[in-house]
C-alpha cells in the first residue's frame, strides 16, 4: 500500500500539484462563497428559485445553439465559429417576417399558425446559410490542418455578421410581442414565465427530434457512420459530402429555431447577436461533451443556471461587489475548472479514438 | 469541368493529333456570370456603390461605379477562363470563345442586376432594408427612367463582361503587365492622401498636380501615363527579372547570403528615412503598425511556431499595458511609483511573464480546439477584471488609468512621432532577430516538433509541457513589451482597447501575412492595421472586407502572403505538387512547338 | 553559427535607430509657425484660402447617432453665416474619434499634422478627448467640444481635473452637475431615500453613476446597491433581483441601449421590483428607439440636458429637420452649434487682416474664447471658467407617460429643472 502511494508520488510534476491546488482552492471559495450567501438571507428562497429558472431560460437557448456546434464537432472534429452567425441570420430573418405578419389578423387569430410561419422562415434561411456556408468555404478545405477553416470560419463569422449589418442596417430590430405569451405559470414554488416554457419547450422537443433522426432514421445513421470513420463509411457506399451537408443543415435548423426563440424570449435581435451566444453555446458544448446531444442539453443548462445563479451565489458570498458584471468570467472560470475536473466534458465525449 | 471531360482519351494518343478541348466553358460562364450578378446586387443593397459614389477615383468616374466595373471585367475574365490543359488534349487558342463566354457572364448577370433594380424600384423594400434607397437606384439607372436605365444597365453589364473576356486575347506576358499597370493606376488613385503627402515632403509637388487632380482623383493623363510605364518598365524588366533570379539561386551560399545581407541592411535603411518623407501623421500610423507588428510577431511564436492556437492573445497585452499605467502614472489608483519606463519595464515583462505561464499551464492537457475557446475564455476574463468595479481600486474600471508619461531616454522623451518610430523600429529589428534566434535555438525545435505532431514528439524525448510553457512565455513577453509601448504612446489605458477583436486581428495579422513567416508579420501588420487608416472610405465595411479576405486567403493562400517555407510546403505540398507537374506540361508542350512560355 | 554574424548586425541597426531615436525629437508642428507674434504659433492664409476647422465626433459604430447630430449642427453653423467669414470659406474636416482613446489619438494627430487647420470642435466622447488634448494642447491648437461630459477634462469638486489641459472648453455639462440633478429630483422631489445604481462599464455611465450615487449620499440618501452589467448580456434578471434584494425604491441606470432594453422589459418580472420600484435612465435613452419602440418604459424619467425652448433653438431645429430630413437624433446638437458659433466669434475677433491675407495668432484665440463671458447662445448664456467649463448647465428630468406618443413628448414633459 506505501509503495503504491510512494511509486504514485514520485510520478507527480508539479503541474500536476498545481491542477490539485487548483481543484482544491476551487472547491473551497465555491463552498464558502456559497455558504455565505445562503446563510446571509440576502435573497429569499423564492428570489434563488427564480434564479434557477431564469438559469434555465437563457441555457436553453444556449442549448439549441449548442446542439449545431456539437453535431458539427462530432463529425468533422472542427469547431464551426460562424455558427453564432447563422443563429443571428435565423432570428434577423424570423424578425424580418414577423413583424409584417404581426399587422395581419393571422397574427392574433391564429397565433399558433403565424408562429409556424415565422419559424419556419427562420429555420430555412438558417438552413441556407449553413449549407452555402460548408460548401463554399469549408468543403474545399476539408484536407488541410486544422488551423486553415477554423480561420475561415472566423472569417465567414466576420462576414455574415457585416453582410447583414449592411443589409438590414445596425439598429436593433424588436420582436412584435406574442399575443398570448406574456404571464406566468405557478408549479412547483418555481415561477416560469410563458415565454420562457415556450423556449424550454422547444429545447427539449428540438432535442427530441433530434435524438430521434441520429438513431431512428437512416440518414442519422449514416450521420453516426461517417462521424465514427469517414473513409470506411464512403468505402460503404455512404455519400460522405451529402451526409455533411445534411449535418450542417441540421445544425443550421437547430440555430433557427434558437434564433426565434431567442426574438422571442428577449425581444430585440442585431447583427451583433450571434457573436457572445456563440462562444456560449461551444462552452455549453464543450461543457457537457462535446459530440454528445445530451451534452448539448445538460452543458446549455448547466452554463445558465451557473451564469444565473453563480455570481450571486458565489461571488457576492466572497465579498465581491457588482458580481453580475463578472458573469462571464465565472462561466468561463467554470469552463476551466470542469475541463481540469474532467477533460472530456459531463457527459464524456462521443468522437471517434483515432482521430484524437 | 465535367463537360471537359465527357470525352475520356482513349487509349495512347498518337503523336501531334490530340482530341479537342473545349475552349471554354459555358456552364462556368454562366455560374461565374450568376456570382457576378448576386455579387453586384448584394454590393448595392449594402449600400456601398452608393456611399463610394461620394469618392472620385479617376477623374469623375467614382468609386462606387469603379467597383461595379472592376466587378464586370473582373467576372468577365474570370467566365472566359479557359480551363486547365489536360494531358492529351489540344491546347486551345484564345480566341472567339472567350468573347462569347465573356459575353455570357454579362447576360446572366447584366440581367440579375436589372430585375433586382427593376424589383427595388417598383417595390419599396426601405423598412426591411435600408440601403436600397431610391438614390442607389438612380446610380444603377444613370438617373435614367426605368426603361432605359435598365437597358443602360444590362448594356453595361455585357459589354464590361465581354471586354473581360477579351482579356484573354492579350498574350500572356503582355497581360501580366497590364494587370499590373491595372493595379497601380488603382493602387495609386485610392491612396491618394499617401501619395500626395509623399510626394510634398519630397519637394515633387509638381508631380503631384500632374497625377491628381484638385478634388483628389486621379486625372486621366496621370492613369494613362502611370499604366503606361509600369507596362513598359515590367516588358522590359522582366526577362531581366528571370536571369536575375536564376543567377542568384545558382550562387553558393556564402555569396548568396552576402547579397540578402546587403539588400537586408540597403531596405532597413531606406525603412529608416521614411519618417522624413511621410510626415507625422503616417509615421503616427507606422508606429501603431509597429506596435501590433510586435504582438503579432509574439503570436507568431505561439501560433506560428509551437502551432497553438491563442484567441486570448489580448490579455498579455493588456497586462502589459496596465502595469506600465500603474507603475508609471501619477493618477494611478492604488500606488503611483511614478518609475520611468526602463526602469518599470522590467516588472512589467515579469508580469507577461507570469501571466504567460498561468494561462499556459491549465491549458498545457488541453487539445487544440479546446485550448482556442479556454484562451478566448482567458482573454475575455483579463478585460473583464481589468474593468470590473471589484478590482476599480486599482485598475480604474471603465475609466483605466490616464496620465501615462511618454518614454525618456536620459533626458530625452519620446513624445513625438518621429522619435517613437525610430524606438519602435529598432524594437521590431531587435525582436525579429529575437524570432529568428529562438526559431533556430533548441526551444524553437522542439516547438516545431511539438507543431508536427505532439504524440511523436513526446515520444522522441522533447518535453512538450516546457516547451508550450516557453511559448506561451515568450508570447506574453512580446505582447507586454508591445503593451507598455502601447501604454506610453496614447496615454490613457482604458479596457476597451482590449477586446477580443484586438486579439482576433492580430491572429489575422499573422495567418494573412503568413504564419511563422517573421517578414510575412510586417506585411500583415502593414496592410491590415496600416492600410484602413488610410483608406478611411471603407472603414464601415472593414471587417466585412477582412472576413471575406480571410475566406479567400485560405481557400487559394492558406500560407499567407509571404510564406514561411517550411509552412507552405506543410500546406501545399500536393497542390503545388500538381501545378508544378501542369506547368511543366505546359511548357515543355510549348517548347516543342516552338512558342515563348 | 555563421549566421550570428549578419543577425549581429541587424542587432546594431536596431541599436543605432534606438540612439537615432532619443536624438531625433522634433518640435510639435504647431510651434512651425512660431514667431514673436504668437508664442503658440500663428495660421496664415492666403487670399481666398479657407478657413478650416476640424471636426472629430463619433461617426462610426455603435454611437454614430451622437457624433453626426453634431457634424450636422456644425453644418449648419456653417451655413448660418453664408459659408463663409472675413471674406474666406469655411471648410471643414471631419474626422472619427471612434468614441475611444485610440481612434482620438489618430483623429488628432491627422488633424495637428495640417497647420492650416484653426480649430477643433470636438470630441464625441471624453475617452477620446483626453489623449486628443495630450496632443492637441503642447501644439497650440484649441478645441471646444459639444458633448464631452467627464469631470476630469475640466474640474471635479473644485479641484482641476486630472486630464486637464490648456486649450480645451466645452459647452456640454460637468456630469458631476447631472449627477447631482438627478439626485436631487430623486430625493427631494420624489421623496426616495435609498437607491441602487447600474452602469454598463463604459466610462460615460460609470462616471455618471457615480456622480449621482456621490450626489445622493450627500443629501442623506442611501446607496443600497451598486452594480454593473456587461454590454452583450441579455438576462438582467440576475442583477434586477439583487436590486431588488437591496431593498431600493429607485434604480439609476444611465446607461445605452439595448442592455437598458432587457433592465425595463425584465423589471416587470422580477419580484420585488415590478410595481414598486422606480426606473431612472439618463440622456442616452432619450432616443426615439427606446421611449417609443418599448412600451414597458412608460413611468420612467430621465435626466438629460435640457432641450433649449427659445425661438432661436426652433428656427434650427426647422434647418436641421429641412436639411437632413429628421428632427435632431441626439441631445448634443445645439451644444455643437453654440460651440461652433464661439469658435467663429473668436476668429472673427482676433485675426488680423493685410491686404488679403488673414493672419490667427493661436494663443490669441485660445485667450479669447478663455474669456467668452455672457455668450447667448441655443443653450442659455455661456461663460467660460478657468477650468473650460463654459456651459450654462440646465439639466431636466423627464418623464415617460401615456400621454406622450413620441420622443418629443417626452422631452417636453418636464417634471424638474436644475441648474448648478
Amino acid at each position: 500500500m506505501a509503495e503504491t502511494i510512494a511509486r504514485k508520488a514520485r510520478r507527480l510534476t508539479t503541474i500536476d500539484i498545481f491542477l490539485w491546488v487548483v481543484r482544491i482552492a476551487a472547491v473551497v471559495f465555491i463552498l464558502i462563497g456559497s455558504v455565505n450567501s445562503l446563510t446571509s438571507g440576502r435573497l429569499s428562497a423564492q428570489q434563488w428559485r427564480d434564479l434557477l429558472v431564469f438559469g434555465v431560460a437563457q441555457g436553453s437557448v444556449y442549448a439549441l445553439i449548442a446542439l449545431g456546434y456539437t453535431m458539427v464537432y462530432g463529425v468533422l472534429r472542427f469547431i464551426n465559429f460562424a455558427h453564432g452567425e447563422v443563429f443571428m441570420v435565423g432570428g434577423m430573418i424570423g424578425y424580418v417576417v414577423s413583424t409584417p405578419l404581426s399587422r395581419t389578423s393571422l397574427w392574433t387569430d391564429q397565433t399558433i399558425l403565424a408562429m409556424i410561419i415565422v419559424l419556419l422562415a427562420a429555420v430555412m434561411a438558417s438552413t441556407s446559410v449553413a449549407v452555402l456556408l460548408e460548401r463554399v468555404a469549408y468543403r474545399p478545405l476539408r484536407g488541410a490542418p486544422r488551423l486553415v477553416p477554423f480561420i475561415t470560419a472566423i472569417g465567414a463569422s466576420f462576414f455574415l455578421q457585416y453582410a447583414i449589418a449592411g443589409l438590414f442596417g445596425t439598429g436593433f430590430k424588436n420582436y412584435p410581442a406574442f399575443p398570448g405569451l406574456s404571464g406566468v405559470f405557478e408549479f412547483a414554488g418555481f415561477r416560469v414565465l410563458k415565454t420562457q416554457a415556450v423556449v424550454i419547450g422547444m429545447a427539449l422537443v428540438a432535442m427530441g427530434a433530434l435524438y430521434l433522426f441520429i438513431e431512428r432514421t437512416r440518414a442519422g445513421r449514416a450521420i453516426r457512420a461517417v462521424s465514427e470513420d469517414q473513409e470506411t463509411a464512403r468505402l460503404m457506399g455512404i455519400n460522405v459530402d451529402r451526409t455533411i451537408s445534411t449535418v450542417f443543415a441540421v445544425g443550421g435548423a437547430m440555430a433557427g429555431v434558437a434564433g426565434v426563440a431567442y426574438g422571442i424570449v428577449f425581444g430585440q435581435i442585431y447583427f451583433l447577436s450571434g457573436f457572445v451566444p456563440g462562444i456560449k453555446a461551444f462552452t455549453a458544448a464543450v461543457l457537457g461533451g462535446i459530440g454528445n446531444i445530451g451534452g448539448a442539453f445538460v452543458g446549455g443548462m448547466t452554463l445558465g443556471g451557473v451564469e444565473s445563479i453563480g455570481p450571486s451565489l458565489v461571488l457576492t458570498g466572497l465579498g465581491i461587489p457588482s458580481s453580475n458584471q463578472l458573469k462571464d468570467v465565472f462561466a468561463f472560470i467554470t469552463l476551466v475548472l470542469v475541463l481540469i475536473f474532467r477533460p472530456t466534458g459531463i457527459l464524456g465525449e462521443r468522437l471517434s479514438e483515432e482521430r484524437v | 469541368m465535367a463537360d471537359v471531360l465527357e470525352r475520356p482519351a482513349t487509349g495512347a494518343p498518337p503523336e501531334r493529333s490530340e482530341l479537342p478541348a473545349r475552349p471554354v466553358s459555358l456552364r462556368r460562364a454562366a455560374r461565374v456570370g450568376a456570382i457576378g450578378g448576386v455579387a453586384a446586387v448584394f454590393l448595392s443593397s449594402i449600400g456601398m456603390v452608393e456611399n463610394f459614389d461620394a469618392r472620385e477615383l479617376i477623374s469623375r468616374l467614382s468609386l462606387g461605379y469603379f467597383i461595379l466595373v472592376g466587378l464586370g471585367l473582373g467576372m468577365g475574365y474570370i467566365g472566359a477562363t479557359p480551363p486547365p490543359r489536360l494531358e492529351g488534349y489540344a491546347t486551345t487558342r484564345p480566341g472567339a470563345p472567350n468573347l462569347l463566354a465573356g459575353a455570357i457572364v454579362g447576360l446572366v448577370g447584366g440581367a440579375l442586376l436589372a430585375l433586382f433594380v427593376w424589383f427595388v424600384s417598383v417595390v419599396d423594400v426601405r423598412d426591411i432594408f435600408p440601403n436600397i434607397s431610391p438614390a442607389m437606384v438612380e446610380l444603377l439607372t444613370g438617373a435614367r427612367d426605368l426603361g432605359p436605365g435598365l437597358l443602360l444597365a444590362f448594356g453595361w453589364s455585357l459589354i464590361l463582361c465581354v471586354v473581360g473576356g477579351a482579356m484573354h486575347l492579350i498574350p500572356p506576358r503582355f497581360r501580366r503587365s497590364v494587370f499590373r499597370a491595372l493595379g497601380w493606376v488603382v493602387g495609386v488613385a485610392l491612396l491618394e492622401s499617401l501619395v500626395t503627402t509623399t510626394l510634398e515632403r519630397a519637394q515633387l509637388g509638381r508631380l503631384r498636380d500632374f497625377l491628381y487632380e484638385p478634388v483628389g482623383a486621379l486625372s486621366y493623363t496621370g492613369a494613362a501615363a502611370l499604366g503606361a510605364i509600369v507596362i513598359v518598365v515590367d516588358q522590359v524588366l522582366g526577362r531581366r527579372r528571370q536571369t536575375f533570379r536564376h543567377r542568384v539561386a545558382a550562387l553558393p551560399w556564402p555569396a548568396r547570403k552576402r547579397l540578402y545581407v546587403l539588400g537586408g541592411a540597403i531596405g532597413l535603411m531606406g525603412l529608416a528615412g521614411l519618417p522624413h518623407l511621410l510626415g507625422p501623421f503616417l509615421t503616427e500610423v507606422l508606429n501603431l503598425v509597429g506596435i501590433f507588428m510586435l504582438m503579432a510577431l509574439g503570436l507568431n511564436i505561439v501560433v506560428g511556431f509551437a502551432g497553438l492556437l491563442d484567441l486570448g492573445y489580448v490579455a498579455f497585452f493588456a497586462v502589459g499595458a496596465y502595469t506600465t499605467a500603474a507603475l508609471m502614472s501619477p493618477h494611478s489608483p492604488r500606488f503611483s511609483p511614478e518609475l520611468p519606463f526602463w526602469v518599470a519595464l522590467v516588472p512589467v515583462l515579469v508580469m507577461g511573464v507570469i501571466a504567460g505561464v498561468f494561462i499556459g499551464t491549465p491549458v498545457l492537457r488541453m487539445r487544440g480546439d479546446y485550448l482556442a475557446i479556454v484562451t478566448l475564455g482567458f482573454g475575455e476574463i483579463t478585460r473583464l477584471l481589468f474593468l470590473s468595479d471589484w478590482l476599480r481600486p486599482y485598475f480604474g474600471g471603465a475609466q483605466g488609468i490616464i496620465g501615462v508619461p511618454s518614454i525618456t531616454i536620459g533626458p530625452f522623451e519620446l513624445s513625438s512621432p518621429l522619435a517613437f518610430f525610430y524606438m519602435i523600429f529598432g524594437l521590431a529589428v531587435l525582436l525579429a532577430y529575437a524570432s529568428y534566434a529562438l526559431l533556430n535555438s533548441r526551444t524553437g525545435r522542439s516547438w516545431i516538433a511539438m507543431r508536427e505532431d505532439e504524440t511523436v514528439a513526446d515520444a522522441m524525448g522533447v518535453n512538450t509541457v516546457a516547451a508550450k510553457l516557453s511559448a506561451f512565455a515568450i508570447g506574453a513577453l512580446f505582447a507586454s513589451f508591445a503593451g507598455a509601448l502601447f501604454a506610453t504612446k496614447i496615454h490613457s489605458v482604458v479596457p476597451s482597447s482590449f477586446t477580443v477583436e484586438e486579439s482576433i486581428l492580430v491572429l489575422i495579422i499573422v495567418i494573412v501575412g503568413g504564419i511563422a513567416s517573421v517578414p510575412g508579420v510586417a506585411v500583415g501588420a502593414l496592410a491590415l492595421v496600416g492600410l484602413p487608416e488610410v483608406l478611411r472610405e471603407f472603414e464601415e465595411y472593414r471587417f466585412l472586407v477582412y472576413g471575406a479576405l480571410l475566406i479567400f486567403m485560405m481557400l487559394k493562400r492558406p500560407a499567407g502572403l509571404i510564406p514561411s517555407r517550411r509552412r507552405a510546403a506543410e500546406l501545399q505540398e500536393d497542390e503545388e505538387a500538381q501545378d508544378a507537374w501542369l506547368k511543366e506540361a505546359t511548357k515543355a508542350d510549348e517548347t516543342a512547338r516552338g512558342e515563348p512560355s | 553559427m555563421k549566421e550570428r554574424h549578419w543577425l549581429r548586425a541587424l542587432a546594431l541597426i536596431a541599436v543605432l535607430a534606438m540612439v537615432g531615436a532619443a536624438c531625433s525629437e522634433d518640435t510639435p508642428t504647431g510651434g512651425d509657425n512660431g514667431t514673436t507674434e504668437d508664442p503658440l504659433g500663428t495660421v496664415t492664409l492666403g487670399e481666398g484660402e479657407p478657413i478650416t476647422v476640424a471636426v472629430i465626433q463619433s461617426i462610426s459604430g455603435d454611437t454614430a447617432s451622437l457624433g453626426t447630430d453634431q457634424v450636422r449642427a456644425v453644418e449648419i453653423a456653417v451655413a448660418d453665416r453664408g459659408g463663409e467669414l472675413l471674406g474666406h470659406p469655411i471648410e471643414l474636416q471631419t474626422e472619427d474619434d471612434g468614441c475611444e482613446a485610440s481612434a482620438g489619438t489618430t483623429a488628432a494627430q491627422r488633424v495637428v499634422s495640417d497647420t492650416q487647420i484653426v480649430g477643433v470642435i470636438g470630441t464625441s466622447c471624453s475617452g477620446a478627448a483626453v489623449p486628443a488634448m495630450e496632443i492637441f494642447s503642447p501644439a497650440g491648437f484649441t478645441m471646444i467640444s459639444g458633448s464631452n461630459t467627464s469631470p476630469i477634462l475640466t474640474q471635479a469638486a473644485g479641484e482641476e481635473g486630472i486630464a486637464h489641459q490648456d486649450g480645451y472648453f466645452r459647452t456640454a455639462h460637468n456630469d458631476q452637475i447631472q449627477g447631482a440633478a438627478a439626485a436631487t429630483f430623486a430625493f427631494d422631489e420624489l421623496g426616495v431615500a435609498k437607491a441602487a445604481t447600474v452602469h454598463d462599464g463604459d466610462p460615460y455611465t460609470q462616471g455618471l453613476a457615480d456622480a449621482f450615487a456621490k450626489s445622493f449620499q450627500e443629501l442623506g440618501g442611501e446607496i443600497t446597491l451598486g452594480t454593473a452589467v456587461t454590454p452583450g448580456d441579455t438576462d438582467m434578471r440576475p442583477v434586477l433581483t439583487e436590486i431588488a434584494a437591496s431593498g431600493a425604491e429607485l434604480v439609476f441606470f444611465p446607461i445605452f441601449q439595448p442592455e437598458a432594453d432587457y433592465i425595463v422589459q425584465q423589471a416587470g418580472e422580477v419580484e420585488g421590483l415590478g410595481d414598486t420600484a422606480i426606473l431612472m435612465g439618463a440622456d442616452g435613452l432619450l432616443s426615439d428607439t427606446f421611449v417609443e419602440d418599448i412600451p414597458e418604459t412608460e413611468g420612467m424619467y430621465f435626466s438629460g440636458p435640457a432641450t433649449p425652448n427659445n425661438l432661436r433653438y426652433r428656427d434650427f431645429v426647422a434647418k436641421y429637420e429641412t436639411e437632413y430630413g429628421e428632427k435632431p437624433i441626439q441631445a448634443f446638437h445645439a451644444h455643437s452649434y453654440d460651440a461652433m458659433n464661439i469658435l467663429l466669434d473668436a476668429i472673427e475677433a482676433v485675426a488680423v487682416e493685410d491686404g488679403g491675407t488673414l493672419t490667427i495668432g493661436r494663443g490669441a484665440l485660445r485667450d479669447e474664447i478663455a474669456g467668452t463671458s455672457e455668450y447667448e447662445g441655443l443653450t442659455g448664456t455661456l461663460t467660460c471658467d478657468e477650468f473650460g467649463d463654459c456651459a450654462d448647465p440646465v439639466i431636466e428630468v423627464v418623464q415617460n407617460t401615456e400621454a406622450q406618443e413620441s420622443i418629443t413628448d417626452v422631452k417636453e414633459n418636464v417634471l424638474f429643472e436644475y441648474r448648478a
